[in-house]
């Protein structure tokens, strides 16, 4: 059993910390019980279980920093790992960047772990996996997806005393449903900390919907369209947006966040006003854990108000070098929406494109944000207030903080992956060529 | 000359850097330094029939264990400072079993035979969960034992047992010289692989490894404050199945030019050094006009225009559907392959496969699935003849011996289908780079990898690189920004106009190419000689917000 409790893993760290001869140490310790199937051409193709746990170890001489980690716990092997990253630490040169390890923290409960997910065993998977591969079946369409259950635990422990536990639940599920003739495709994927939130039986309903509907393809010319995103299209946009937010990238001038002549844009409105950004680990509907990775308890902090750039993410180094407190960059995003259907922003559409996800997604210029990638999986074309045809696939060379800038309407935010984010509908989004990918 | 004097000879010009005495290089390094225990194959082969007797006695009609003990070391820097020194180790078990012609999979890292016995039922017990929502029974090509053998990189120098300080020493080197050449910010890292690897199956193999890697590299960052610009340049290394040696520079694995590229040993002083004057340049480059350009491309950036379009659109699982949920499928199909006459590209193509290449990413002795490795055509003469394929699939390509091409990142994880090396042939008649350029009125010479993106099915892709130069009438006439390519998969390969012999062949590669769910990491090479491509739509990506 790879999942400790406060109590178990407290004491393994306490006796790591005990072999330790440096002038600080810092041990976390982490464990993932985990199961998966994975599947194609309506039959699984493969599916396995893992149980893993690992140590590692971080001593300190000076401003002198050695790591090491290892998957081995009895005696011998803690003792190994301290050694190792004792040794390291003294073959090291100072870091001058080093910051003393943070004394004992208060933390929020988190309300990351759900027993549904946890007791979740081969057969449940199994039967999960046979609800999305028999709505394939039933329209004879063809399913590969992937179904992945995993309960873990993360604990740390530092010679001032701090120590930091959190454990916590996930299912993820994703799938790709097409027809037998290979000309029409729909994807629905989606995470939950609690299992009992995730139905594969509706989301593969979904996709086996777009399967259909998106048969059949018309090439229509690239260029500047109205689009609408989908919850899961503008979440594969809008999930690169805080990456930037780091103040210190900022400061040294090679951030989009970088202001011309120095500085950053802290303060300044970057964005529609209708768009803001915060990240919240307590959000019932996306829950994080309370602590980072160096001990930093995390809370709610807004990122974006009305379009106006509130918070860059401080490292305790940058922090002090700027003399203001740290602030750990966000883990999860929420963007509050408004009150439009996807229904009723297609209605209201003259002529527009209509994108179900993106795909293949890489930064072009970091100056500028520019991502390009592509649609995929049910692209539509709308006119006078309706999808009118099924279109090819478009490749797209556009910045999210552009995008942004041109909003026309949010609608009601949901849960896609690790963001809470509304389906948009967004002008003059630029595609620059065609892909004939299905 | 040795590698601790060429760094010692080369300081010695450099002014007043960090370098260390001669005598630090004659230490003898700590084994907790080095993480060279290796355990016994003896012990290992005792776990391994635990794990195949289990298996079998519980209905199993096939099993293979993969036991692994998996080391990587990091040393990561910024200019004047180390950021992290960091050796990790991770050691446990795998094993794969059919029964009732269903794969399942179990792994744990708790090495008593109680365990490794109880992680084998595990498997059964996945297996036979599965067995009601498997389409057909799994069909393994025909694999003859091996009994107990042994392969190893062939290494000069293991980097594990190289000081770490000589790394640390190395890389603020090189922080060094960046920052004297015109840097404001330089990152540099060096990261070492090492796979212990052990296989065993119901075959009759137990196939012992020990495999090594190494990727040193930097980024450079230069910026112009009243522009608010910033321009960066990554190194020209490329990833090796190699030990430290590579980066033992020698005259003969250098490649001069409008910017010095290398071959099988790396120079990391000397290229940080044009790295920091290239990014100084890039701040006030020419910004591209799009159109139509010829487009001569480097091996230093070919060979992920190789990897994303013929790599993985060669791919079997992906022609078969397997992959449709996450990296996608392929535009190619087994009736392209069955036609006999599907033109990939132009006369000139030719696509290699390869599990053997010396220094190669994907060079190892066997796969994980115990096939001896070797090489094959995917592309001949413009023309697809193969895919790439594991014991499991190959019988549906009509043959009845596995191409090697199973690999799993861990002992954790289940082997599936992975790319080996995939390269393209260097040109058979004597062409040197000077000579694709002379012909070329209007193109773009492009060095180094950047930005990369193409569609889930191998058609369409588009692909910047670290620094591109105009060519005009025939001449390099200056360096251009904002450059990036599109094009369609086969469009571009029978757009080929030429490519450089032999003696320009070079290798790239990928230390982390993503795919499958869990998504596992592999690393490949790609060899290639510098390309010319011609009529390609170039695009430019310089944007204000």
């Amino acid at each position: 059993m790879a999942i400790l409790s406060k109590e178990e893993a407290q004491a393994i760290l306490t006796k790591v910390l005990s072999f330790s001869t440096a002038d600080e140490c810092v041990a976390s310790l982490s464990g993932t019980d985990e199961g998966n199937i994975r599947y194609a051409n309506n039959a699984v193709s493969t599916a396995g279980a893992a149980s893993t746990m690992s140590l590692s170890v971080s001593s300190v001489y000076g401003k002198k920093v050695g790591s090491a980690s290892i998957n081995e716990f009895d005696d011998a092997s803690l003792k190994k790992a301290v050694e190792r990253s004792e040794e390291l630490a003294r073959l090291s040169p100072e870091n001058p960047e080093y910051m003393p390890m943070l004394g004992p923290q208060t933390y929020d409960e988190s309300l990351t772990y759900a027993e549904s997910t946890a007791a979740i065993d081969p057969a449940v998977r199994a039967d999960m996996v046979a609800q999305s591969i028999q709505a394939a079946k039933d329209e004879k369409l063809e399913a590969a997806g992937f179904l992945n259950n995993s309960t873990g635990f993360r604990a740390m422990m530092n010679s001032k005393g701090l120590y930091a536990y959190n454990r916590n639940t996930n299912v993820s599920f994703s799938v790709t449903i097409r027809n037998q003739e290979g000309t029409g495709s729909g994807y629905t994927s989606n995470s939950f900390n609690d299992a009992s939130k995730l139905s594969t039986l509706s989301m593969s309903k979904v996709a086996a919907q777009k399967a259909k509907t998106s048969a059949g393809a018309k090439a229509i010319e690239p260029g500047k369209y109205t689009v609408i995103l989908e919850p899961l299209a503008a979440s594969d946009l809008v999930g690169w947006i805080l990456r930037g937010f780091d103040a210190r990238s900022a400061d040294e001038g090679r951030s989009f966040m970088s202001k011309k002549g120095g500085g950053t844009r802290l303060g300044e409105q970057l964005f529609d006003e209708r768009i803001s950004i915060y990240s919240d680990p307590l959000n019932p509907e996306l829950p994080s854990p309370t602590w980072e990775g160096d001990g930093l308890p995390l809370k709610k902090t807004t990122w974006v108000e009305n379009g106006v750039v509130k918070n860059l993410s401080y490292s305790r180094y940058w922090a002090a070098q700027k003399g203001v407190d740290p602030l750990p960059s966000s883990w999860g995003m929420i963007i509050p929406g408004g009150n439009s259907s996807l229904e009723d922003m297609i209605k209201s559409t003259e002529r527009g494109v209509l994108v179900t996800r993106f795909w293949y997604i890489r930064s072009v210029d970091p100056q500028s944000l520019l991502l390009t990638g592509l649609t995929r999986d049910g692209t539509f074309y709308i006119e006078n207030g309706a999808i009118q045809f099924p279109i090819k696939n478009f490749r797209f060379n556009e910045s999210p903080i552009i995008m942004l800038n041109n909003v026309e309407d949010l609608g009601k935010t949901e849960r896609s992956g690790n963001i809470l984010v509304p389906p948009m509908k967004i002008r003059d989004f630029t595609f620059t060529s065609l892909s004939d990918a299905i | 000359m040795k590698r601790k004097d060429f760094l010692y000879y080369t300081s010695m010009g450099m002014g007043a850097l960090l370098m260390p005495k001669m005598g630090l290089f004659a230490r003898p390094i700590d084994p907790l330094e080095a993480l060279v225990e290796r355990a016994d194959a003896q012990a290992k082969k005792a776990l391994a029939d635990v794990a195949l007797n289990e298996a079998t006695a519980q209905g199993a009609t096939y099993a293979d264990v993969r036991i692994g003990r998996y080391l990587n070391q990091y040393v990561f820097t910024r200019e004047k400072q180390v950021q992290g020194v960091s050796n990790t180790e991770s050691y446990g078990v795998g094993i794969r079993v059919i029964v009732n012609g269903c794969w399942g999979f179990a792994a744990t890292n708790n090495m008593t035979k109680e365990d490794i016995a109880k992680a084998a039922g595990q498997a059964v017990a996945i297996a036979k969960a599965n067995a009601k929502i498997q389409g057909g029974s799994v069909t393994l090509a025909p694999q003859q034992g091996y009994g107990e053998v042994s392969w190893k990189t062939p290494i000069e120098t293991n980097a594990f047992e190289v000081p770490i300080k000589d790394k640390v020493d190395l890389l603020l080197q090189v922080n060094s010289i960046a920052m004297e050449n015109g840097a404001n910010f330089v990152n540099s890292r060096i990261a070492a692989i090492n796979e212990q690897k052990y296989f065993a199956s119901t075959d009759g193999s137990y196939i012992d490894q020990d495999i090594h890697r190494i990727y040193p590299s930097f980024n450079v960052t230069v910026i112009d404050r009243a522009s608010g610009k910033f321009q960066t340049r990554n190194a020209l290394s490329s990833p090796m199945g190699m030990g430290y040696e590579y980066l033992d520079a020698r005259p003969e694995d250098k490649v001069a030019g409008v910017v010095t590229r290398y071959k099988k040993r790396y120079d990391i002083l000397e290229d940080v050094k044009a790295a920091a004057q290239n990014a100084t340049e890039k701040i006030k480059a020419k910004s591209v006009e799009p159109g139509k350009y010829d487009v001569v491309l480097d091996p230093s950036h070919l060979w992920l225009t190789i990897h994303e379009s013929v790599g993985h659109s060669t791919e079997l699982d992906r022609v078969l559907g397997y992959e449709a949920n996450y990296a996608g499928t392929s535009f190619l199909t087994l009736d392209k392959l069955n036609s006999k006459n599907f033109n990939f590209g132009n006369k000139l193509v030719n696509v290699v496969a390869d599990k053997t290449e010396v220094g190669s990413l994907g060079a190892v002795g066997y796969d994980d699935e115990g096939v001896k490795c070797k090489q094959w055509d995917l592309i001949k003469d413009g023309i697809l003849v193969n895919f790439q394929a594991t014991r499991d699939q190959v019988h549906m390509l009509g043959e009845n011996a596995s191409h090697g091409c199973s690999y799993s990142q861990g002992w954790e994880d289940v082997q599936f289908q992975r790319m080996p090396n995939v390269s393209l042939q260097p040109g058979k008649t004597k062409l040197s780079v000077d000579d694709l350029i002379k012909d070329v009125e209007k193109g773009i010479y492009i060095i180094g990898d950047g930005s990369f993106s193409i569609d889930q099915q191998r058609y369409n892709f588009q692909f910047g690189g670290q620094v591109f130069y105009e060519i005009s009438n025939g001449k390099i006439v200056g360096m251009l920004n904002d450059v990036a390519y599109q094009s369609n998969t086969q469009e571009f390969w029978n757009s080929c106009a030429g490519v450089c012999d032999e003696s320009d062949y070079r290798l790239g590669g990928a230390f982390n190419d993503g795919k499958g769910q869990p998504s596992q990491s592999n690393a490949v090479s790609h060899g290639s000689a510098t390309t010319r491509f011609n009529g390609v739509n170039v695009i430019n990506t310089a944007r204000n917000i």
